[in-house]
């Protein structure tokens, strides 16, 4: 069976092609959706194509799927209708399949499954990878706050956390919020660091 | 008790009406909590919409018709009981290719005819078949590109190419030389023609003075099983269109829809199509275009059933549906006049007394009979002066050459 990922984020797609040849298939071929897209994918025959729901190419590799004379059969989205389930989770997970006529759904819903599961893996990827980064910055404006209590009211660096934690428990906001308040205050004061 | 709602929409200036509906409080009012999903393929708009993920779509109206009729992949019965605006497409051309048009940009958006017949000129002077981007082939954008260029003879299945791109994409398309032109909803022209990549070679609104373009589309049993909350959102649509229409608006409604949650484009942008004040070439003053895209005078969200059957019409006319009654019914059921009645009915919108019209046949604004005062209607003459009876379609679908009718 070959599958043809459609894919620019490098990652997703070798995220969903590691777990594919885990799983057995090994004949698989990522295609970024640029260019003449298209052409090549029209040349390779796939049996089944996977997509990033959110990619704007759908469209048009959609078209060529309803006008190539270059494929012997026709492909369509989802190859069970009934299976609604199925349908959902891949909607969710932001998968979009198209497979071709004929191959029997047996042998495509683990692919369809495990490319969801694959999907939704990413996806968890990258929000912990969002919650890292903004924790990164967090953590910046903290320290500057920090030292600009120690340099203006001459105290320790615990004491100056403690004097954040407080406020910020005080007025019911986030750490992150009254030092980013303090340094903008400080900023507008002309005692920035 | 409030309801939640979850739209599906495309970042384009004509999702105007379902962002204003949102911010300004309008769907808040009739106890609806709007959630408008930001999505970036047709394709997913449709899935999202015939999978159940959101309740409603922005969509094109002659996707609508195609999804009914099991022409784009999985088949499900649609209706628009909603027409979000009428208008707002250009088509923009390199300007190498443009140049072999007339050089008068006012006088070639006025007259479509004998730019229809310059540019089946320009296409025989050009190296190789002009490749024109556009956003679905069950697209309005596509259908009047079509017309209009068989209008001067021009095959569009054989002397052009025409390439699906998404509307987001176009321009990059357009600088990577992918395509020597498009047909899209703004700001997308707008865009090409400010990056100086493109110049305006015809506006939607000189080919069809009213023509169709986004609908609201539902699964037709959700519609049939919740008209209370239909007839909600439906009202609260009618009063931001309002909103949308009035000129004191246009710059915060500009404002609005420039953020990255709708379109994401500069501000300045968006108000030109909002306006009706087009910059056709970079180095041009504005043209005033009054009627360049409507959202709410004349009736223009009234789905008018004559206009899904000119829809099919055309998409029977290109061979991608073989015409018989029973699907001409199907296509034009998928516009719904009777709901936008009964939602209205207590409202201060004019509501036409008949469902379909002959398109094309006012010539200038009209008065007609409607339920409630008077109801003006805006031309709606086509360039070609042709008209769409809806009660023979078969006549006018002969009259086009090469029909075989």
């Amino acid at each position: 069976m070959r599958i043809v990922i459609i894919d620019d984020s490098g990652l997703r797609a070798t995220v969903l092609e590691e777990g594919l040849r885990e799983a057995g298939y090994d004949d698989i071929h990522i295609v970024p959706p640029r260019g003449g897209f298209v052409a090549r994918l029209e040349r390779m025959a796939p049996d089944v194509v996977l997509m990033d729901l959110g990619s704007p190419s759908r469209d048009t590799l959609e078209e060529m799927l309803s006008v190539s004379r270059a494929l012997a059969r026709p492909i369509a989205m989802f190859v069970d209708q009934s299976d609604e389930a199925m349908i959902g989770a891949a909607i969710d997970a932001g998968v979009s399949a198209y497979v071709v006529d004929g191959l029997r759904k047996e042998r495509v819903k683990p692919v369809l499954e495990l490319a969801v599961r694959r999907f939704n893996a990413f996806a968890k990827l990258q929000t912990e990878r969002d919650e890292a980064l903004t924790a990164l910055s967090d953590r910046k404006i903290i320290d500057r706050a920090k030292s600009i209590l120690m340099s203006q009211r001459g105290i320790a660096e615990p004491d100056a956390y403690a004097l954040l934690r407080s406020s910020a428990m005080n007025q019911g906001k986030k750490i992150v919020d009254v030092a980013q308040a303090l340094i903008t205050a400080s900023d507008l004061l002309g005692g920035g660091l | 008790m409030t309801t939640s709602l979850r739209i599906a929409f495309l970042p384009l200036t004509d999702a105007a009406v379902l962002a204003v509906a949102r911010e300004r409080g309008f769907a808040e009012e009739e106890g609806i909590a709007l959630d408008l999903v930001r999505t970036v393929s047709w394709a997913t708009l449709r899935d999202r919409l015939i999978f159940g993920q959101v309740q409603a779509a922005h969509m094109l109206a002659p996707l609508a018709v195609a999804v009914t009729l099991g022409l784009s992949q999985q088949p499900a019965p649609l209706s628009a009981p909603y027409k979000l605006n009428v208008n707002g497409n250009m088509l923009v051309m390199a300007s190498a290719f443009a140049q072999a048009l007339d050089p008068d940009v006012v006088a070639r958006l006025d007259d479509p005819l004998g730019t229809a017949h310059d540019f089946a000129a320009a296409i025989g002077l050009w190296r190789r078949k002009p490749v024109i981007g556009v956003v679905h082939r069950y697209s309005s954008h596509a259908i009047m590109l079509r017309y209009w260029l068989a209008s001067a003879g021009v095959d569009p299945d054989r002397d052009v190419l025409l390439r699906v791109v998404p509307p987001s994409l176009t321009v990059e398309a357009m600088r990577a030389g992918e395509i020597d032109g498009f047909i899209a909803g703004e700001p997308w022209g707008s865009a090409a023609v400010e990056a100086g990549l493109a110049e305006a070679v015809a506006i939607g609104e000189r080919i069809w003075r009213r023509g169709v373009e986004k609908v609201l589309a539902f699964r037709t049993p959700w519609l049939d099983e919740n008209p209370d909350i239909a007839d909600r959102l439906l009202r609260a649509l009618a009063r931001a269109a309002g909103w949308c229409d009035e000129p004191g608006n246009k710059e915060a409604l500009a404002h609005m829809l420039s953020q990255p949650h709708f379109v994401d484009q500069p501000a300045a942008l968006i108000q030109r199509a909002l306006s009706g004040r087009i910059v056709a070439r970079p180095d041009m003053a504005p043209i005033d275009m009054p009627d360049f895209l409507l959202f709410s005078r004349e009736a223009t969200a009234f789905p008018w059933r004559s206009q899904a059957l000119w829809i099919y019409s055309q998409l029977v006319r290109w061979k991608m549906v073989e015409h018989s009654e029973d699907k001409a019914a199907k296509a034009g059921s998928v516009f719904r006049p009777d709901i936008f009645r009964r939602a209205l009915a207590n409202s201060n919108v004019p509501l036409p007394g008949a469902s379909m019209k002959v398109e094309g046949a006012v010539a200038s604004p009209l008065a007609v009979g409607s339920k409630r005062g008077e109801l003006t209607l805006g031309p709606d003459s086509f360039f070609d002066g042709r008209v769409f009876d809806p009660e023979r379609i078969e006549d006018f679908l002969a009259s086009f050459p090469g029909s075989g009718g």
